[in-house]
């Protein structure tokens, strides 16, 4: 085992890019990775690619060799899909192999395009996320299906819509400096209150934006760091990845998430850390009850405890654990297959002090990442830590 | 395929295991696969995804579920264009829960009992709720789908 360090992380603006081909969004982050990681394209020994509805989307399967041509990398190329945790497995799976020894440069990151489908079509492709045959054709969207979790955890634990505002409230605080943000435009507990419905208890406010994007992240050996001087302060000391029933329905609980309970603790244990030695997150916050339910499985808040969080303060950004500095999926923008290693690309810069929200955590030294699929039958959980 | 999947769901693919089940649950004799130590699971399924045993036996499913969560979906996926607003509910049915849409209540209501009543038959659904289940059709292209209708108590 070596030690594995983020050497460099590139994003694209998160946004509506219609007209922008997926591989044009991922030459662009790829591009601003190997600028930023000091890196030569030449070192990458291998490519871990996330992407999730490319063949509904762009009519285009196959991803990984065209991704791997876009970024200027010849190398055993690999296309990663677990719906909306696309790119948290590739990168789990990069972590996992600079760790064994396997090759000293892994690319990782994920593409989704999205906004050149119209609603419907973006709705019917991220419902294939769940079950088709006793979800989907149950009526069960995307947005159902977290608002039959809200539900069940109003039942379970009380709270409300007001708590959830609270949520999309801080997110879009949060993102207004991201300069990578899709919206940068604050909204009120009273106007997230107020917006129309989308899947009741779920309103505009409470779901996260369609979105096209990249992420890209290089990750080296500690050796590698060493050897050619990178600048590369950030490493990755934990990885656990959880699986769940697929259907909502075949959960024993309504009102958690278990894959994500086994994918922190097995992530914390791999890195030696517990809940409290945390500093900041970034959370597959969906939709808003998605981040209450995430805070609770990374041991953050008690079960039926994390609905309050965001409003009493906790997870905002002068709270005692910041969550979702960069916006998260709700502000930020949310191109599904490349969601997870824009997480990492996240907390990699917020540790190293050049986030624009780095202020609020200038002391910090541990973050985690929280990426979750569907309604959480895949997750994965990375820890970083300040390693220099 | 994905041209398959734009335009009528897969509704033309035969799906063996599946399609019987959702028959027998039209014919109002819906079953559910039960291991001997009691985990349900729905078809088709050649081990119980529980425990892993491959000793699965059909069990009819109670007359009668509770429903333990729902939703009112307003922004449907295309196959439910013309069924939105809609309700969504998970419901309990002895070893298994059943996911499907409610009919007989009024999804304006969004659950609320003070905002029904749009249609003086229809009530507000709620968690708790006790409904039958049986086989519906979609408003939007006639494809079957799993329903459930509430029940006086």
């Amino acid at each position: 085992m070596t030690g594995v360090r983020v050497a460099g992380v590139g994003l694209t603006r998160f946004g509506s890019h219609p007209e922008r081909t997926g591989r044009d969004l991922f030459a662009e982050a790829s591009e601003r990775a190997f600028t930023d990681a000091g890196v030569d394209r030449d070192a990458v020994e291998e490519l871990n690619y996330g992407n999730f509805m490319g063949a509904l989307a762009e009519h285009q399967g196959h991803q990984a060799p065209l991704m791997a041509e876009a970024a200027g990398v010849r190398c055993p190329a690999t296309r990663y899909e677990s719906a909306c945790a696309s790119a948290g497995v590739a990168v789990r799976e990069a972590v996992r192999t600079v760790a064994a020894g396997d090759a000293d440069v892994v690319l990782a990151g994920g593409m989704e395009r999205m906004t050149n489908l119209d609603t419907e079509g973006a709705t019917e492709g991220l419902a294939i996320a769940a079950d088709d045959l006793f979800e989907v054709r149950a009526g069960v969207t995307f947005p159902g299906a977290y608002a039959l979790m809200a539900n069940a955890y109003f039942e379970a634990h009380g709270g409300g819509r007001e708590e959830l505002a609270h949520v999309a409230s801080k997110n879009h605080e949060n993102a207004l400096p991201n300069e990578y943000a899709q919206f940068r435009k604050a909204v009120s507990v009273e106007e997230a209150l107020a917006a129309p419905p989308v899947a009741e208890p779920l309103h505009l406010y409470d779901a996260c934006p369609i979105t096209d994007g990249a992420s890209a992240l290089v990750f080296v050996s500690e050796e590698y760091a060493a050897d050619n001087d990178l600048d590369a302060p950030v490493a990755v000391t934990g990885t656990g990845q959880g699986t769940d029933r697929m259907a909502l329905a075949d959960r024993a609980d309504l009102a958690s998430t278990p894959a994500a309970d086994d994918a922190a603790a097995a992530a914390y244990d791999d890195a030696g850390i517990g809940p409290a030695d945390v500093d900041l997150a970034e959370v597959h916050d969906c939709f808003t009850i998605a981040e209450v339910l995430a805070i609770e499985s990374l041991g953050f808040a008690e079960p039926g405890d994390g609905i309050a969080a965001a409003r009493d303060g906790l997870t905002t950004a002068d709270g005692d654990l910041p969550v979702n500095l960069s916006g998260g999926l709700k502000a930020k923008g949310h191109p599904v297959g490349a969601t997870g290693g824009s997480q990492i690309a996240e907390v990699t810069r917020l540790l190293r002090g050049d986030h624009p929200n780095s202020d609020h955590v200038a002391d910090a030294d541990v973050g985690v990442a929280h990426n979750a699929g569907g309604t959480v039958a895949s997750a994965v959980v990375h820890v970083l830590e300040v390693a220099e | 395929m994905t041209d398959e999947i734009a335009t009528d769901g897969g509704a033309s693919t035969v799906n063996a295991g599946y399609d019987e089940w959702i028959d027998a649950l039209a014919e109002g004799a819906g079953y559910a696969l039960v291991c001997p130590d009691g985990h349900g699971s729905l078809p088709p399924r050649r081990v119980c995804p529980e425990c892993g045993s491959s000793s699965l036996s059909e069990e009819a499913l109670p007359d009668r579920g509770e429903i333990e969560t729902f939703t009112v979906v307003h922004v449907p996926s295309p196959r439910f264009a013309d069924d939105a607003p809609y309700v969504t509910a998970v419901a309990r049915f002895g070893p298994v829960r059943l996911t499907g849409i409610v009919r007989g209540v009024d999804p304006e209501s969004g659950g609320d009992e003070e905002r029904a009543g749009s249609d003086a038959d229809d009530e507000a659904v709620e968690v708790g709720t006790t409904v039958e289940v049986g086989v519906g059709e979609r408003e939007t292209d006639g494809g079957r789908i799993v329903a459930f209708r509430p029940v006086e108590t």
